[in-house]
C-alpha cells in the first residue's frame, strides 16, 4: 500500500520543486525559460502555504497564496514586456547578449 | 485513495518541471507548465482547498500562461538559436558556470530536505476537516487582510501600466 | 458497486451521450433555420425533414484525407483539436439539468442529475472554458502559416478579453443567489412572485443577462463575433488547415460551446428546470425547451446580423461591456446589501 503523505511529504515535494525552479534560473539560457523556472518557484511556494494551513486547520496560508498568485501575475506581466523590449533590441533571448552595460 | 492520488499528482509535478527546466523548446515548456499548474490544481483539491484550485487554474493556468504563450508565438524564437552560439568570453557561458549552478541547485535541494528532516513527523488531523469554503476565505480576505487586498489592486494597475509602457514601440 | 455509484455513472454517460447527440442535432438545426431565414428550404433530401443530414456530414467527413502541413508541429497540430473538444465537453459536467430524483424508488437517496457536483461548480465552468483558448492558440501556431497564426492570435485575445465580462455578470448571479453551485443556483429560483412571475434571475438582473448572452456569444467565436473565423475564409483562419476529423473536432467543439452557454444561461438566468404544468421530475423537459430556445436565438443571431470588425469588436469589449457589467455588479452589491438579501 502506497504510504500516506504527511505534511512532511507535501514539504518535501515543495522542496524538490524550489530546487527545481532554482536549477532552471542558473542554469538556462532563453530569458523567457527564466521566467518559467521562477513560476516553478513560486508554485512551490504556494503548496507549502496552502499544506501548513490544511495541517493548522486556518485559512490564513489560502489567502496568502492568493496573494502570491497575483504578484505573481503582475511579475509575468511586467517581466514579459521587458523581455519584448529588450528582444526588440538585441534579437536574441540570451540573458548573455546583455553583459555589457551599454545599451 | 487520496495516497495514490498523491503520488500521481506529484510525480506529475516533479517530471513536469524537470522537463519545463530542461527542455529546448520554450513552446513545450511552457505547456508543460501547464501541466505542472493542472496537477498541483489537483494536489490542491487533496488538501482541502477547492477554492485555491480553481483560482489556479483559472489566473495561473489560464492567463499567466497565455500571456507566456504569446510571447513565445510574437518573439517566435527557434530552438536551435537560443542556447550558446556566441562568442562571448568563456568564463560567462562555458561549462564551468553551469556545473557550478547545477551544483548549487543541488546543495539546495539537499539543504532544504536535511532541515526537514530535523521537524518531527506531523500526520494529518484525520478530524474530518472540511473543505475550505469561498465564505471562510472571503470573511478572512475582507476583514483581516483588506488593506493587502486593496493594495494588490493598485500594484496590478501599475504593473498593467508598466508592460504597455516598456512594450511599446521607440519613436 | 452499490447503486448510487452506478446511477453516477450512469448520469455521466448519459451527459456524455447527449452531448454527442446535440452537435448532430445543432449541425442540422444551423442549416434548416439558416434555411428558413434566407427563404429557402435547406437539407430535405437525406431522410424526412433532411434528419439523417448530420450522419451523412459525419459519413463525408470521416471519409476525407487527413492532411498536415510539411512545416507543422505534430504533436501540437494534432494537440489543439482535441484541447478545444476536451474543454467544451468537461465545461458541461458542472451543468445540472433536471431536479434531484431517485429514479422512483430505485435509490435509496436521491442524487442530483449532474456529471460533477463541484461546490465551486460556477468557478470551475469558468475555469474550463479558459482553457478553451488554448486549443485555439495553438491550432494558429501549429499550422505554420502566418494567416493561421494571426487568425489564431485575434481569436484567442478576443475570448480572453470577453472572458472578464462573463466572469462579472457571474458574479452577480451569485451575489443574488449565495451559492458557487450551480444546483443551489437553480433551487434558488423556485416559485413565484404574485402568483404568477416565476422567480428567474432575468426579471431581476436583466442587464446582467444580457451582458453575459453577448459575452458567450464572443466567447465561442459565434456571429456577430466570428471576425477571426469569417474574414479568414477569404484567406485563412486558425482551422484552415486542418481537415476530416480534426475539423470535426473543431466544429463539434464549437456547437458543444454553444449548447453549454446556453445550458448555463438558463441555469443562471432562466430558472433552470423550474417550469408551470409538469411534475418536479420532468423538469428536464423545460430544461431542454429553454435552452433549444436559447440555441434558436444564437442561430438566429448570426444569419441575420452583420459581423463586428475587429477593433470595433476589442473596443466594444473593453470600452462598453466591461463598464456596462462592473457597474451592473456595484449596483447589484447595492442592492443586497439595501434590501438585506
Amino acid at each position: 500500500m502506497l504510504p500516506e503523505p504527511t505534511l512532511n511529504t507535501y514539504l518535501a515535494l515543495s522542496a524538490v520543486l524550489f530546487s527545481i525552479g532554482t536549477a532552471g534560473v542558473f542554469l538556462r539560457r532563453n530569458l523567457i525559460t527564466v521566467l518559467l523556472s521562477v513560476e516553478v518557484m513560486l508554485n512551490a511556494v504556494n503548496l507549502t502555504f496552502v499544506a501548513v494551513d490544511r495541517f493548522r486547520g486556518t485559512v490564513d496560508g489560502q489567502i496568502i497564496a492568493f496573494f502570491v498568485i497575483t504578484v505573481a501575475a503582475a511579475e509575468a506581466a511586467v517581466g514579459l514586456a521587458i523581455v519584448i523590449a529588450l528582444f526588440r533590441h538585441r534579437e536574441t533571448l540570451n540573458p548573455d547578449a546583455f553583459t555589457t552595460l551599454k545599451w | 485513495m487520496d495516497a495514490l492520488f498523491f503520488w500521481i499528482f506529484a510525480v506529475i509535478m516533479i517530471v513536469s518541471s524537470v522537463l519545463v527546466v530542461g527542455q529546448r523548446n520554450p513552446m513545450y515548456s511552457v505547456l508543460l507548465l501547464i501541466v505542472s499548474f493542472a496537477a498541483l490544481s489537483g494536489l490542491y483539491v487533496l488538501l482541502n482547498a477547492p477554492f485555491m484550485a480553481v483560482l489556479q487554474i483559472i489566473v495561473y493556468a489560464g492567463a499567466i500562461m497565455v500571456l507566456f504563450l504569446f510571447v513565445v508565438m510574437l518573439l517566435n524564437v527557434s530552438s536551435e538559436e537560443q542556447e550558446g552560439n556566441d562568442k562571448k568570453p568563456r568564463f560567462v557561458i562555458g561549462p564551468g558556470p553551469r556545473r557550478f549552478g547545477a551544483v548549487l541547485a543541488v546543495v539546495l535541494a539537499v539543504q532544504l530536505i536535511w532541515a526537514l528532516r530535523t521537524i518531527a513527523e506531523a500526520p494529518f488531523a484525520d478530524d474530518g476537516s472540511v473543505p475550505t469554503t469561498v465564505r471562510d476565505i472571503g470573511l478572512r480576505l475582507f476583514r483581516e487582510y483588506a488593506f493587502a487586498f486593496e493594495a494588490t489592486s493598485i500594484l496590478i494597475l501599475v504593473a498593467m501600466v508598466g508592460a504597455v509602457i516598456l512594450a511599446r514601440k521607440e519613436r | 458497486m452499490d447503486s448510487t455509484l452506478i446511477a453516477h455513472l450512469v448520469v455521466i454517460g448519459f451527459t456524455f451521450f447527449m452531448l454527442l447527440n446535440s452537435a448532430a442535432v445543432l449541425v442540422l438545426m444551423e442549416r434548416k433555420v439558416a434555411a428558413f431565414v434566407q427563404q429557402r428550404l435547406g437539407p430535405n433530401r437525406v431522410g424526412p425533414w433532411g434528419a439523417m443530414q448530420p450522419l451523412a456530414d459525419i459519413i463525408k467527413l470521416v471519409m476525407k484525407e487527413e492532411l498536415r502541413p510539411k512545416g507543422a508541429d505534430t504533436f501540437l497540430f494534432y494537440l489543439a483539436p482535441i484541447l478545444c473538444a476536451v474543454a467544451a465537453f468537461a465545461a458541461f459536467s458542472v451543468v445540472p439539468f433536471g431536479a434531484d430524483t431517485d429514479f422512483f424508488g430505485l435509490l435509496d437517496a436521491p442524487i442530483k442529475l449532474v456529471a460533477a457536483d463541484v461546490n465551486v461548480g460556477v468557478l470551475a465552468l469558468f475555469a474550463i472554458t479558459s482553457m478553451g483558448v488554448y486549443g485555439i492558440v495553438l491550432a494558429g501556431w501549429a499550422s505554420n502559416s502566418k494567416y493561421s497564426l494571426l487568425g489564431g492570435l485575434r481569436s484567442s485575445a478576443q475570448m480572453i478579453s470577453y472572458e472578464l465580462s462573463f466572469a462579472l455578470s457571474l458574479a452577480s448571479v451569485v451575489m443574488l443567489a449565495g451559492s458557487l453551485s450551480l444546483n443551489d443556483i437553480v433551487n434558488a429560483q423556485s416559485g413565484y412572485w404574485f402568483g404568477f412571475i416565476p422567480k428567474w434571475y432575468i426579471f431581476l438582473q436583466p442587464i446582467g443577462f444580457f451582458i453575459f448572452m453577448t459575452a458567450a456569444v464572443a466567447e465561442t467565436n459565434r456571429a456577430p463575433f466570428d471576425f477571426p473565423e469569417a474574414e479568414q475564409e477569404l484567406v485563412a483562419g486558425y482551422h484552415t488547415e486542418y481537415s476530416s476529423m480534426t475539423f470535426a473536432l473543431f466544429f463539434m467543439a464549437e456547437y458543444i460551446a454553444m449548447a453549454t452557454m446556453s445550458a448555463v444561461a438558463v441555469n443562471l438566468f432562466l430558472g433552470g428546470w423550474h417550469g408551470p404544468f409538469l411534475p418536479t421530475w420532468l423538469g428536464w423537459i423545460w430544461f431542454l425547451a429553454k435552452v433549444f430556445l436559447l440555441l434558436f436565438f444564437y442561430i438566429w443571431m448570426r444569419w441575420t446580423l452583420p459581423r463586428y470588425r475587429y477593433d470595433h469588436l476589442m473596443e466594444f469589449g473593453w470600452k462598453w461591456l466591461l463598464p456596462a457589467a462592473t457597474i451592473n455588479l456595484l449596483v447589484t452589491a447595492g442592492v443586497v446589501l439595501w434590501m438585506g438579501w
